[in-house]
């Protein structure tokens, strides 16, 4: 019947409010606004950390903070910035947008997607508790043994960092098989798998590379627990172990994490700049070919985070020309982007902005990248602030820029009204001079001779100036984090209220009313094209046709993923505290609550 | 100019006068203004890529720009056509990008192999140690040990021959050339041949905890008449006790009391080895690894307050009158 996608979308249940509703939701898109809110206050805490930091190095001798408080910052900055906001911030994306962008009703298993999300906060919370007792983690996001031996690294410090990332690695693992098995198997009829949009393949790729480099790190982490918990000798050089050991494998999994932060980003990207340009994307099938290439050159480059311990030669010349090989790949994306821009009649919508800085951003990264692809130049680079520049470049310029496209783009989607374009601005120029403004002179500060990590430098060096440009910078972008809070609390009320497709997108999730109803789609669609909204000749936006439901099965929320999640952060307490009967309570709740999960009635 | 093109020009300036003022200045810590052949090398190999990257920076960012001028939605700008791809296209940008990498990758190679070669028979070895957070210099072949300053002559290899006593440090002299890690359990090496004299600063790079940030060190590369007489009176024994008088007896005394010769080494009157050997003390330029000047004033500052000045050093401060302190003082300046 004819009724319009408004009427239909008031008419239908839009599902159970409150507190209760939210703990027990596997409502993929409640799911998604709960990373989304959850990662962003993590996002604040993890610059709030930079800020401080900033401060301190604003001038040469400085004493804002202590040494050890300076190492637990930047140590506590970086875990949270890759672990807590990143990688979490794209799994908004993944909850909110690939069922929709693939016409299913959910992922393949909301009660495991509610259980990730707990255990993600729950591990969040639990490493950031750290600092109420005054032993945050202090030996680096990277971690190096024999640094963090219990010889050298006393107390709890290295604990919670440890169990806190056992912990985060569990949530990631599961949400990774959760969206392998939602893409390959919950696709709409006629989607294949090269009609998929870009996004929904990078979290395709994201996801593999997930299930494949966590274990890599739980393996390097429990052998560290047990250094430090039972005093075996993995990496104890008195006893025959190796330093070298945590190195590899933790670069075997850190490297394959770097393209964990950017590809979801590189989709997001790939959406954003075809509907702005109103063109298709340009070279789709070698923009996702070059997604999976990156992937898996990605597991083929750890070493080269370690040229400067002395790997000889030939292990310099093959880890170096395999790291430039992935420039390649990268550079096709960037100029796929361009020629999708080009002949197109752009909008600068505030996401198309920050997709454009993406780009921009990503170039410079991307070259410097190479520069200590270069095993001599590197010698001179590694741990000083040019790296710092570097991957800033990568991960602020590429990573949170394009997240911010997405957050833009998909913000009436998701709320059902749109963020104020005129603010928006303010919030993308703040950010993006602000970050060229810390992260560009930081180049030259690496060259210059400044060590990364390090909480204060002599005023001999010479970067006083530069040190506090970069200082003023990452006060811009502080400031202009403070103006998307902004946005985002007045847009609740005064934000213009969102059609179904209010950029004229051309995927999936552009079809039903914003906010989606919980079924998503009253009829699932039967899909026909890469683009399926938009018609075959030219651009010109259409419907799907839509049905009221007829009775749409929806399953209702369960509890039991919160208890075992709650379980499993009573297990790490166990672990921090070695308390034995800790540790059996948590067995008997995460026994409890598998139990009860797999035996839940299928109606609640 | 509407506000926000005097903004980006703002920045745009400012960025170039942080470029110029890389170039020109006084930077002791510089990779850029190298002073050795290990530096050199790699300096030039650097330059190299910062010009392919350079032409690769303009032309990509140019082509975004001209996207944006002249795509940009205007009344009466065309409908876009659909296109979908260009075989052609991706191939050529696929090429573009390898060609360029190899222009790259050809001279990073060779310089892999040039600059990790053996050293020289003849080169002078160095033993670099490691340790929470100072660094010891051995001269095996002259008999010299001593800390945070190392002297070569300018000229003549110098190979360094590294491990750590504790945790992973990384020796890093940057206008000499690279870094190189130290590792416990594991021996590193470099080499290098300085051509300039002067005191090089440098410090440690792999993050080792606390006080990482003040692990620092001086290479000084004199002139082989300059070296020679360090080396003389490095290999010098202390005078003798019974010469000692006034604040230099008592300061002795102190030394002895007071618990230093647990952890330090003078030849003569203490052995011990955990902290740096002062047998000559007195001549090195800089104490407590380059933080402090090695004057009156920084030696007690260092003496009264080691945790205050290098957070978790492993020194403790020593309770002693101002009298005791002063003399210790003059006894540490008159090692040399």
């Amino acid at each position: 019947m004819a009724a319009t996608l408004d009427q239909h979308a008031a008419t239908t249940a839009t599902g159970p409010s409150g507190l209760w509703s939210w703990l027990t939701t596997t409502d993929h898109k409640r799911i998604g606004i709960l990373y989304g809110v959850s990662a962003f206050a993590f996002f604040l805490l993890g610059g709030l950390e930079a800020l401080v930091m900033r401060l301190q190095l604003s001038a040469a001798g400085n004493d804002v903070v202590s040494a050890e408080f300076y190492n637990e910052l930047f140590t506590m900055h970086g875990t949270t910035m890759v672990f807590l906001a990143v990688m979490p911030l794209s799994a908004a994306f993944f909850n909110f947008v690939v069922p929709l962008q693939i016409g299913a009703r959910d992922v393949a298993f909301p009660r495991l997607n509610a259980f990730s999300y707990w255990v993600f906060l729950l591990g969040g919370l639990f490493m950031n508790a750290s600092f109420l007792i005054g032993a945050a983690p202090n030996a680096g996001w990277f971690g190096y043994a024999n640094l963090t031996s219990a010889q050298y690294s006393p107390g709890l410090h290295v604990d919670f960092w440890v169990i806190g990332l056992q912990v985060l690695g569990i949530a990631s693992i599961a949400a990774g098989i959760n969206f392998i098995v939602t893409i390959v198997n919950l696709r709409a009829p006629g989607m294949r798998l090269m009609r998929m949009p870009v996004f929904t393949w990078m979290t395709l790729v994201t996801q593999f590379i997930v299930v494949t480099a966590f274990p890599v790190i739980t393996v390097a982490l429990v052998f560290l627990l047990f250094d430090r918990t039972f005093g075996t000798n993995f990496y104890s050089v008195a006893a025959g172990g190796d330093v070298l050991l945590w190195q590899h494998l933790f670069w075997l999994f850190g490297h394959p994490e770097v393209y964990i932060l950017i590809l979801p980003a590189m989709g997001i990207i790939s959406e954003v700049v075809p509907t702005f340009s109103r063109k298709p994307l340009f070279g789709y099938a070698v923009v996702v070919y070059s997604g999976l290439l990156i992937a898996i050159l990605g597991w083929g480059v750890w070493a080269h985070h370690m040229f400067q311990v002395g790997l000889g030669p030939i292990a310099d010349s093959v880890f170096a020309a395999s790291t430039m090989l992935i420039a390649i790949p990268t550079g096709v994306k960037i100029f796929n982007w361009i020629a999708t821009m080009w002949g197109g009649r752009l909008k600068f919508t505030t996401s198309m902005l920050f997709a454009i800085g993406f780009i921009a951003m990503f170039i410079v990264g991307g070259l410097s990248g190479v520069m200590h692809a270069s095993p001599p130049a590197d010698l001179q680079q590694t741990d000083t602030y040019f790296v710092v520049a570097h991957f800033h470049y990568v991960l602020v310029g590429g990573a949170v820029l394009g997240l911010f496209a997405g957050i833009y783009y998909w913000w009436p989607k998701v709320f059902g009204h749109q963020l104020s374009e005129a603010v928006g601005k303010w919030h993308f120029w703040l950010t993006v001079i602000g970050a060229n403004l810390t992260f560009f002179p930081m180049h030259f500060i690496g060259l210059l001779g400044m060590p990364r990590r390090v909480y204060t430098y002599a005023p001999e060096l010479g970067l006083d100036t530069m040190n506090l440009v970069a200082t003023i910078g990452a006060f811009a972008m502080g400031l202009g984090s403070l103006v998307f809070v902004v946005n985002a609390w007045y847009s609740r009320k005064r934000g213009k209220v969102a059609t179904a497709n209010p950029w004229d997108g051309a995927m999936l999730e552009w079809s039903m009313a914003s906010p989606p109803p919980v079924y998503n789609f009253s009829v699932i669609p039967n899909v026909k094209s890469r683009l399926p909204l938009w018609s075959e000749d030219g651009y010109e936006p259409r419907p799907l046709p839509q049905t009221p439901p007829q009775s749409i099965h929806m399953p209702g929320g369960s509890y039991w993923p919160l208890v075992t999640a709650i379980g499993i952060i009573v297990g790490a307490v166990g672990g921090l505290t070695q308390t034995l009967w800790i540790a059996l309570l948590a067995a008997a709740i995460i026994v409890v609550g598998i139990y009860a999960w797999a035996f839940e009635p299928f109606e609640v | 100019m509407d506000t926000r093109k005097r903004t980006l020009v703002g920045v745009a300036v400012t960025m170039l006068l942080v470029m110029l003022s890389a170039c020109g200045g006084e930077y002791p810590q510089s990779t850029l203004h190298p002073t050795a052949d290990f530096g050199s090398e790699i300096d030039r190999l650097f330059m190299t890529i910062v010009w392919w990257a350079l032409g690769v920076f303009v032309v990509v960012e140019t082509a975004l720009i001209v996207a944006i001028i002249k795509f940009r939605d205007r009344p009466g700008a065309p409908v876009p056509k659909y296109v979908h791809g260009s075989t052609v296209l991706e191939i050529s940008w696929t090429l573009a990008p390898a060609i360029v990498l190899i222009f790259i990758a050809v001279p990073t190679i060779r310089t892999i192999f040039r600059t990790d070669t053996t050293p020289p028979e003849n080169a002078l070895q160095v033993d670099v140690i490691g340790h929470q957070w100072w660094w010891e210099f051995r001269y095996p072949g002259l008999g010299i040990v001593t800390a945070n300053e190392m002297r070569v002559p300018a000229g003549e290899p110098v190979t360094l021959v590294m491990t750590s006593q504790d945790v992973i440090h990384s020796f890093w002299a940057p206008k000499l050339g690279g870094k190189r890690d130290v590792m416990p359990g594991r021996t590193t090496r470099i080499s290098f041949t300085p051509d300039s004299l002067g005191s090089f600063m440098g410090q440690c790079a792999e993050f080792c905890g606390a006080s990482h940030a003040n692990m620092r060190m001086r290479v000084i590369v004199e002139d082989s008449a300059g070296f020679a007489a360090w080396v003389a009176q490095e290999r010098s024994a202390p005078p003798a006790e019974e010469t000692l008088s006034g604040d230099v007896a008592a300061g002795l005394g102190v030394f002895r009391t007071k618990g230093c010769i647990a952890c330090h080494t003078v030849e003569g009157v203490a052995a011990g080895v955990l902290g740096p050997n002062l047998t000559h003390v007195g001549s090195r330029a800089t104490i407590a690894s380059g933080i402090l000047p090695n004057t009156a004033e920084g030696l007690a500052r260092w003496i009264r307050d080691p945790l205050g000045e290098k957070p978790g050093s492993l020194m403790p401060p020593m309770p002693m009158t101002d009298e005791e302190l002063s003399a210790l003082v003059a006894y540490l300046q008159s090692l040399n």
